[in-house]
């Protein structure tokens, strides 16, 4: 197990190593030039600006130096926030996508599994055609018209109410976090609700149920025992990656509910071409995607009795 | 998969919806377990949300705090005021910090630290103020500008705003690092007496010296933050109207009145929040709408909206020209007159605004010279009316056939028109393809980019025309009228000529108001005649204010949105 444990991480680091050195690349083969700004500058504050970010070195040399300053776990300065250093912007903003991002997963999570046992309980009866609709709608309307709409919704009912029952934006208590983690939650609700149906159903009908229905068990105890758990492994699969992309991708409800995340950096970085934020967030964001991919694996082994982990 | 149930559904029928009820049960059980999880789960977060910082606003206005709630467009990038050079760290600055002089809420230049000033040919004199004090009590000196203005030139500082302190002795040279930074033509001669040597005689230095760059900053504090003035709300001490004392990063801003403030005319709230920073349009006017925010803009969709609701919509021009700008070098197409004259003859700006951008607060532009410049004694464009220009395709043909003739063509190959990304700069360049290739049979080519590699192209000159826009820095012709003098490094098509370069230098440093004024309205001839660029719109923009909120001011120059002499009259409900 903790030899298994051991080889993962390895490989996740190889992983995140190909991430940063990709990214690396690629950033700089970006067009565009991160030092020029409206106003135009003389030669001599060019090359001062270029020593500053180290831009005067080889690609080469830029990218040892990269690497080194990496495994110190220094990401540099913003070049949009000179005074800023991109550790102290993750460490900051990080805490509040994450914090959004549990409870949309945990949101997408009990809301995927239950409707999808119950899709696939009432299977081809009324509840069932109902929420498989709205699935469709949460699957298919991107998440910005749903977040402009929630909030329309929102001013509309606080007018109507004559207070402040939600607020419209900002970011501080409990109320301000529901709508945006809802909506940040629903295409991910969506799809899970999708995915337990079709597992749940396949469930249904498959020779150890028929069996503990013909030996007379409860059928509470089928469904949680029998059904419930063995449906949700594929869940629980996407739920690892799911939590990091909607960790990483709330960029649009952040904007929207002007919420102080870490996803309007990583999109904004890129159009600014920030290049240490761009590093920064990217290797930051693959490493925890990385993680979450390796947590779920070993999870498996806990849920799965099937799944061993030694080799 | 399989839907295997359906061929044994009419025997087991019975049992199987007895099952589907107690599962259904069963399942009602796990969502109010759920249900509960998710309660105790929320709890958890917001007391962790709490404590990783929030905005929690009280709304818009607050009579008993005398307190505004406003947004800001981002998180202000940089608040070193020797090296910003964004609009949102401008505004923040403009309430922290304040200059030798100021605007007042009419423009016009007004007393700030220095209470009274000489400007002559070869230098200015400042008198500084003996009750101007920095937060935490101490009293700003001649020596804290000369700090300030030495640090903004020091080439290690690679401030790109450095160019306009240039009208000070020896400021460029120290700046490309040829003489060392005592050099530079400014010298506190005691606490309260500034002495500047000028370059070249510099009769607009009153209005430069109320810019953002001059702003002053003390040694001491300065030396004392490691590096690291401006990054946060303790490493900022302020001389303005409002000092920053709560900063919560990509999150919310409280300024405070500044109790060591000298001018009891400025500064009239206690505490200005800035509760949200979001970009997005759409949200903010949401919030306006919810009572939590005192002013935001309105992009024309929204105006229908706004007049449902019966407020009062107020409208600005933000300085900013926008214009289509050729590539004047010579291997270009576009470095031909004829070709050139072609474009300008076959367009009408008035088109573009009224029937194309739809945009109520822009206005067509006529001339490089907004209509908020100032001349002599009136507007600029009152005095010098702009060049007439009427739409006239047939004597545009014309040219564009003796242009053809010159360049010795059979056909013009395909014109790249460089552009942003921007859902209204991609509109005005399909009008342009469209109206050109109507009018003149030229094929445009689109070349939509984002704004750094839009940059990059301009400066390397691969285009044939540009959207470019400008913004004014200080309240004076010259911010415009120097554009195009072939040392401007914002000249990036690369126009040169020796009549342009001699009407700037006069402009630069003529102390015959009228005569420099003269030099200004020839540029402006000269710009329509050279055909330099094709002017397209002046930038306005509506928006609206909370009625309550009064002496809240917008401005073309300097910070756009300015609440030091704002107010809440509680006379009206």
């Amino acid at each position: 197990m903790w030899i298994y444990v051991l080889k993962r991480l390895l490989q996740g680091i190889v992983t995140v190593w190909f991430i940063a050195t990709a990214t690396f690349f690629a950033m700089h083969n970006v067009p565009g030039d991160p030092l020029l700004n409206d106003r135009a500058v003389s030669e001599a504050i060019r090359i001062n600006l270029e020593a500053k970010y180290g831009l005067d070195q080889p690609i080469g040399t830029q990218y040892l130096i990269y690497l080194g300053n990496l495994v110190q776990g220094d990401f540099g300065i913003s070049f949009t926030q000179e005074n800023r250093e991109v550790n102290d912007i993750i460490r900051e903003h990080f805490p509040i996508s994450a914090i959004l991002g549990v409870l949309a997963v945990v949101f997408a999570a009990a809301g995927g599994i239950l409707f999808g046992a119950l899709t696939a309980i009432y299977r081809n009866r009324l509840p069932d055609y109902i929420i498989m609709l709205l699935v469709i709608l949460g699957i298919s309307v991107p998440s910005f018209v749903i977040a402009a709409l929630s909030q329309l919704t929102l001013v509309t009912l606080n007018s109507a109410v004559g207070a402040t029952i939600l607020p419209v934006a900002g970011w501080g208590t409990i109320l301000h976090m529901l709508v945006p983690a809802l909506v940040l939650g629903l295409g991910t609700m969506a799809y899970l609700t999708r995915l337990m149906r079709s597992s749940m159903l396949e469930v249904v009908n498959s020779d150890f149920v028929r069996t503990a229905k013909a030996k007379g068990v409860p059928p509470a105890r089928i469904f949680t025992k029998h059904q419930l758990r063995n449906a949700i492994l594929p869940v629980i699969t996407v739920l690892g990656p799911s939590i990091a992309a909607i960790t990483t991708g709330g960029f649009v409800v952040e904007l929207v509910f002007a919420i102080p995340g870490l996803g309007r950096y990583f999109v904004q970085a890129v159009q600014q071409l920030d290049y240490t934020v761009i590093m920064g967030t990217t290797v930051f964001y693959g490493a925890f995607l990385v993680f979450m991919v390796i947590l779920v694996d070993l999870l498996y082994g806990f849920i799965d009795p099937r799944v061993k982990l030694e080799k | 998969m399989q839907d295997a149930s359906s061929t044994e559904a009419g025997t087991t029928m019975d049992t199987d919806s007895n099952f589907a009820t107690s599962a259904g049960k069963q399942l009602g059980l796990y969502a109010l377990y759920a249900l509960f999880g998710l309660s105790v789960l929320i709890y958890v977060l917001s007391v962790a949300a709490g404590s990783s910082g929030g905005s929690v606003s009280g709304g818009a206005i607050n009579i008993e705090r005398n307190s505004i709630t406003i947004v800001l467009t981002e998180e202000p990038p940089q608040l070193d005021s020797t090296r910003s050079t964004d609009a949102v760290s401008f505004i923040v600055l403009a309430h922290a910090m304040e200059g030798l002089i100021a605007y007042d809420d009419n423009d016009q230049l007004t007393p700030g630290v220095a209470e009274r000033w000489e400007i002559r040919d070869d230098g200015a004199t400042f008198w500084i103020r003996e009750d101007a004090k920095w937060s935490d009590g101490q009293p700003v000196t001649a020596y804290d500008f000369e700090f300030a203005w030495r640090r903004v030139l020091d080439p290690a500082t690679a401030s790109e705003y450095s160019f306009i302190l240039y009208p000070i002795k020896n400021a460029e040279l120290v700046n490309r690092g040829d003489l060392p930074k005592e050099m530079i033509g400014v010298r506190a001669l005691s606490d309260r007496v500034l002495e500047v040597e000028f370059e070249r005689s510099t009769p607009y230095f009153d209005k430069l010296v109320a810019f953002n760059t001059y702003y002053p900053l003390r040694e001491d504090f300065f030396e004392s933050t490691n590096g690291r003035y401006g990054a946060d709300a303790d490493m900022l001490l302020s001389n303005g109207p409002y000092v920053v004392t709560e900063w919560i990063h990509g999150s919310s801003m409280l300024w405070k009145k500044n109790p060591y403030y000298w001018n009891d005319q400025k500064g009239f709230l206690d505490e200005i929040v800035t509760a949200y920073i979001t970009h997005d349009v759409n949200a903010k006017l949401n919030l306006f709408k919810d009572g939590q925010i005192v002013e935001t803009s309105l992009i024309a969709p929204m105006l229908p909206t706004a007049m449902e609701q019966r407020w009062q919509i107020d409208r600005f021009m933000d300085g900013s020209l926008f214009f289509l700008e050729f590539n004047h070098r010579e291997n270009r197409i576009t470095g031909n007159w004829n070709f050139r004259r072609a474009l300008q003859l076959a367009q009408d700006p008035s088109e573009l605004v009224y029937k194309v951008l739809k945009e109520a607060s822009y206005l067509p532009a006529q001339s490089l010279f907004p209509v908020w410049i100032q001349g002599i004694k009136e507007a600029f464009r009152k005095e010098y009316p702009a060049p007439e220009h009427k739409i006239d395709v047939e004597r545009a043909r014309e040219h564009l056939e003796l242009a053809r003739q010159e360049l010795g063509l059979e056909e013009f190959p395909p014109i790249i028109l460089l552009s942003g990304d921007s859902p209204l700069s991609l509109l005005a360049g399909e009008y342009y393809q469209e109206l050109y290739k109507q009018n003149l049979g030229l094929e445009l080519r689109i070349d939509a980019q984002i704004f750094k590699q839009r940059l990059a192209k301009m400066t390397s000159g691969e285009f044939d025309i540009v959207m470019a826009g400008w913004g004014p820095d200080y309240f004076d012709a010259l911010t415009f009228g120097d554009l195009f003098a072939s040392w401007n490094l914002n000249n990036r098509g690369h126009y040169r000529s020796e009549e342009m370069d001699r009407l700037v230098s006069i402009g630069r440093s003529e102390l015959d108001p009228e005569k420099r004024m003269d030099a200004f309205g020839d540029i402006q001839q000269l710009i329509h005649e050279d055909v330099v660029i094709i002017p397209m719109y002046e930038r306005g923009i509506s928006f609206v204010v909370d009625p309550r909120l009064k002496g809240f001011k917008r401005r073309s120059v300097g910070p756009d949105v300015d609440y030091s002499y704002a107010f809440i009259d509680t006379t009206e409900d």
